[in-house]
């Protein structure tokens, strides 16, 4: 186990380049990382990928991203609740890609171990279904779904440890569980860092082996 | 009683002790009002809940406790919380029982279109699809016409799909159909003070009528 970086956002952002894919955690305004998106709001590099359930909801930092005019390409399965990247949608400013949620997830979970797609029967006769493999095995179609990755995934939990072990509290695991395993360098927003051996291992929602940089909100005074 | 508490008040009848459900946003989320005592069902929130409780009072809510509308929620004794890969492994494994949700068109092959007008705004699927394809039960939970008064359940869906074969029910504020799957669609309950006429009037596919068509019962 190694001990991970801890810095501020502005200093973990920055190696987030021109061209990369970025994961984003949360479900519309639970578990997202918006200090973290903030940050990255404050950078230039642009030509991005963004992955995310839903790129967030209107007003917050993920919404400012959005009408950044940063990012060309997105993968989400709901949009409804960012009226910028519907926006995009309609214009074709940005290619959004439209997954249902299931199949965002597990493709996710797919590049994060080391898998090369897996077969879903979600979207099997859908438009979905368009340019992808069908497969039949007894008697049912799934269609190969792609594993996907990223270069950065930008992520939320409550606790960390200095070995990076997180621990991320009720509904706001949703996809930062899996987003934590399929990206290159990861960075975790957290309420508390606390000294490594302080969670019991029971209590761990996401090993360290994952996390690459912790950033430590700030105290709002 | 109103044409949308009728429907969630029939649909809640469809539930037995025991089950998991997975309940739409909209009308099918009403649902959870209505159901019969000495039942007890599991609310799954498909962004991370197994164990759905009703609405936090004011200044218990926790942004770290929500369901897949946004909504700040409580959960059950007996809750759990789960990440997204494994609350669709729940869907997509056959683990919930009855999933309601809402449609633009369903039609007799048991096809469901609830996601998307092409022209029209676009939000996204999001769970639906796999809800669909992986309940065990699909129950949909809608006006039995449109807007403009045009039939929503039809002989086949003109809109893009959410899912092919997989609805089970309808239930609307006329009556209660089953789709036969390979058969058709049996009309099998209407509401007090129709006629079968009335419902065939509105629909756009054809209809089996069964046996004995009750009145619908809440």
């Amino acid at each position: 186990m190694s001990i991970k970086k801890v810095c501020t956002a502005q200093e973990a952002v920055k190696v987030v380049k021109e061209g990369d894919s970025l994961m984003i955690g949360g479900f519309l305004a639970g578990g997202v990382p918006n200090i973290l998106v903030n940050a990255l709001n404050e950078t230039t590099a642009g030509n991005l990928t963004v992955i995310s359930t839903d790129t967030g909801v209107a007003g917050s930092p993920s919404h400012e991203l959005m009408k950044s005019g940063r990012v060309k390409k997105v993968y989400a399965s709901y949009i409804g609740a960012n009226p910028e990247t519907g926006r995009l949608y309609i214009t074709g400013e940005a290619d959004i890609e439209l997954v249902p949620q299931g199949t965002l997830a597990e493709r996710i979970r797919s590049g994060g171990a080391g898998l090369g797609g897996f077969l879903t029967p979600t979207g099997v006769g859908t438009i979905i279904e368009k340019g992808k493999q069908k497969i039949t095995i007894d008697d049912k179609v799934y269609l190969l779904e792609l594993p996907l990755k990223a270069h950065v995934a930008l992520i939320k939990a409550h606790i960390a440890d200095e070995v990076g072990n997180l621990v991320i509290t009720g509904s706001s695991r949703n996809f930062n569980v899996v987003m934590a395993s399929a990206a290159d360098y990861v960075i975790v927003e957290v309420d508390k860092l606390v000294k490594t051996g302080e969670i019991c291992p029971n209590d761990i929602t996401v090993p360290g082996i994952f996390v690459n940089a912790i950033v430590v909100k700030e105290e709002i005074s | 009683m109103n044409g949308r508490e009728l429907i969630a008040r029939r649909v809640a009848k469809e539930f037995s002790h025991g089950n998991y459900v997975n309940l739409g946003i909209g009308l099918p989320t009403t649902v959870a009002n209505f159901i019969p005592d000495g039942i007890h069902v599991t609310m799954h929130a498909e962004n991370g809940i197994l164990g759905v409780g009703p609405t936090p009072e004011n200044g218990n809510e926790d942004i770290d406790c929500t369901d897949a509308g946004g909504n700040y929620v409580s959960t059950q004794k007996g809750a759990v919380f789960i990440d997204s890969a494994l609350s669709f492994a729940i869907i997509r494994g056959g683990h919930i029982d009855i999933t309601v949700l809402g449609a633009l068109e369903v039609d007799q092959e048991g096809n469901l279109a609830s996601w998307m007008v092409p022209g029209r705004k676009v939000t996204g699927m999001g769970g639906a699809m796999d809800l669909v394809v992986g309940a065990k039960r699909v129950i949909i939970a809608m006006d039995h016409v449109n807007k403009d008064g045009g039939p929503k359940i039809l002989a086949k869906c003109n809109l893009p799909l959410t899912a092919a074969n997989e609805v089970d029910l309808i239930v609307t504020e006329m009556a209660v159909i089953e789709v036969i799957h390979g058969k058709g669609l049996l009309l099998k309950e209407i509401a007090p003070g129709l006629t079968i006429d009335q419902v065939k009037a509105a629909t756009g596919s054809e209809l089996l009528i069964a046996d004995e068509v009750k009145f619908m019962e809440v």
